[in-house]
């Protein structure tokens, strides 16, 4: 369970967010949505620790990761697995040394138990026939797929998606949809998911945060954000893409 | 107050990699590609850079001594001891902040700009240890190496010019080179090789790990990594000079 308590970020005087708190239960897709620039994917460098926070504290499992010394903090991140936006993979090396990348490290499997772990997390995401592509050949939409197989391979209990649809067309953004509610309950990962993309929040959210105007200005299961009025949060909505298919939720 | 709070960062930096450097297991492979990077590839460029030096410098001599009455080995004993004291390190450093530092501050300004520092640091890994100790220590182990090299293609390249040009015969130029050798001149060009390796390869990696704003901030750490870097040396050079000669 993920638990921000009263969180509070500013830079250089310019204050992000101000005291955020909410809840991610064990199990959950947790959808953070709000307009460009309101501080979502800074939310989710404060819960894996790539970025303190002025005030406030994030308890992964009831442990304060920002009061973890750097030693601990690292073997604690190894509870997340996340996919970045722009898929932050290693250009150096092949699709299939980016997924084994993390197990060359930090396991002690054999280059056979490796290559196995490898083609199933290809399997997974559907790109079992690029393994030997360089990552300069993939697509967008193959990019962010490497990524989340790079992401799973450690077999984490969390996963984040820092903006997971952006950039692609419809289809493509639709599969990497359906590989992330495939992910959620195949291997039973809680999941946080950053994006202003509401097709993407209806589609795998169980929950949806709302980040606005500097704070959390909304928190709800998914049902509840259909039937909320919540004036910033509706116009937020309506003003999406998903307003075509506005008869789903009205 | 912009200067002390970047040497605040750069300090922070280095503190962090000096802590970092026990941690062998996590850089040895990367450690092995920077030796060859920074080192093996750099050789050819340093070869000729050292013959063109030597080459020169003999021309020069031989073009202003030769009116001078002075022995022809005096040449050798000039070019060698300008090789080893100075030109070798320091003209090297100079291209070596170029070729070196240009793309260790590019590489690890794109991996920041790209996220791939966020995402080494997301699964785990010490991005500091993982990338900054093996190029910092890639440069510190070479650059001494690449200086003698430099020193030994130097001194070669001013006996083949003095053959060449006819202004000064081998065994003169080599007679003076050994007249006027002491070992305390390789030490310190050595001493100064190691200084210029260790401030190439950090200032570079500052630079570009703390880069920012895509790839004009990449072209920035780019352009301030070599810049810096060759104010840095000449800085070092005199330093070193004025409290060991």
């Amino acid at each position: 369970m993920i638990e921000i308590k009263n969180l509070t970020k500013s830079f250089n005087n310019n204050l992000v967010w101000a005291d955020v708190t909410f809840r991610i239960d064990d199990g959950d897709t947790v959808a953070v949505i709000g307009r460009s620039g309101c501080g979502k994917s800074v939310l989710l460098k404060h819960i894996n620790a790539l970025l303190y926070p002025d005030s406030g504290e994030v308890l992964i499992d009831g442990e304060n990761i920002h009061a973890l010394d750097y030693v601990s903090q690292r073997k604690f991140r190894q509870k997340f697995g996340i996919l970045f936006q722009g898929s932050a993979l290693f250009d150096s090396i092949n699709t299939f040394e980016n997924v084994a990348f993390p197990l060359r490290y930090f396991t002690k499997l054999t280059e056979s138990e490796i290559s196995d772990k490898v083609m199933q997390a290809l399997t997974y995401v559907n790109l079992e026939g690029a393994a030997k592509k360089e990552t300069s050949e993939l697509s967008g939409g193959m990019r962010k797929r490497v990524g989340l197989a790079r992401a799973i391979i450690l077999e984490p209990k969390y996963i984040m998606y820092d903006e997971p649809t952006s950039g692609l067309d419809p289809k493509t953004a639709d599969e990497i949809n359906e590989l992330i509610t495939a992910m959620a309950q195949r291997l039973s990962i809680t999941s946080i998911v950053i994006t202003h993309d509401m097709h993407s929040v209806l589609q795998v959210a169980d929950k949806v945060a709302f980040l606005d105007e500097k704070k959390l200005s909304w928190f709800g299961t998914l049902e509840e954000m259909k039937k909320s009025e919540h004036p910033r949060l509706v116009d937020f909505i309506t003003a999406s893409e998903y307003q075509i298919k506005s008869n789903q939720y009205t | 107050m912009y200067a002390l709070k970047e040497l605040g960062k750069y300090t922070t930096l280095l503190y962090q990699a000096l802590r970092s450097s026990t941690e062998f297991g996590t850089y040895r492979k990367n450690l092995f590609h920077e030796l060859v990077k920074v080192g093996y590839d750099s050789v050819p460029i340093i070869i000729l850079v050292g013959i063109f030096t030597g080459s020169v410098m003999t021309l020069q001599s031989a073009y202003q001594l030769e009116f001078a009455f002075i022995p022809l080995s005096t040449i050798g004993a000039i070019v060698s001891e300008s090789i080893l004291i100075e030109l070798a390190a320091v003209i090297s450093g100079l291209v070596l902040a170029g070729k070196v530092g240009a793309r260790v501050a590019t590489e690890l300004g794109t991996m920041r700009v790209s996220e791939q520092i966020d995402a080494l640091e997301s699964m785990g890994f010490n991005s500091v240890s993982f990338l900054v100790v093996p190029r910092v220590l890639a440069g510190i182990l070479m650059f001494p190496v690449l200086y003698i090299v430099a020193s030994v293609f130097g001194i070669g390249g001013g006996v083949a010019a003095g053959y060449f040009s006819g202004s000064v015969p081998p065994a003169d130029f080599l007679k003076g080179a050994r007249m006027f050798f002491y070992p305390w001149n390789v030490v310190f060009g050595f001493l100064k090789s190691f200084v210029f390796g260790f401030i190439i390869t950090t200032v570079a990696c500052y630079k570009g790990y703390y880069a920012k704003g895509g790839a004009e901030g990449v072209g920035r750490a780019t352009t301030e990594a070599t810049v810096m870097g060759c104010i840095y040396i000449l800085l070092a050079d005199f330093i070193l000079a004025a409290l060991l000669l």
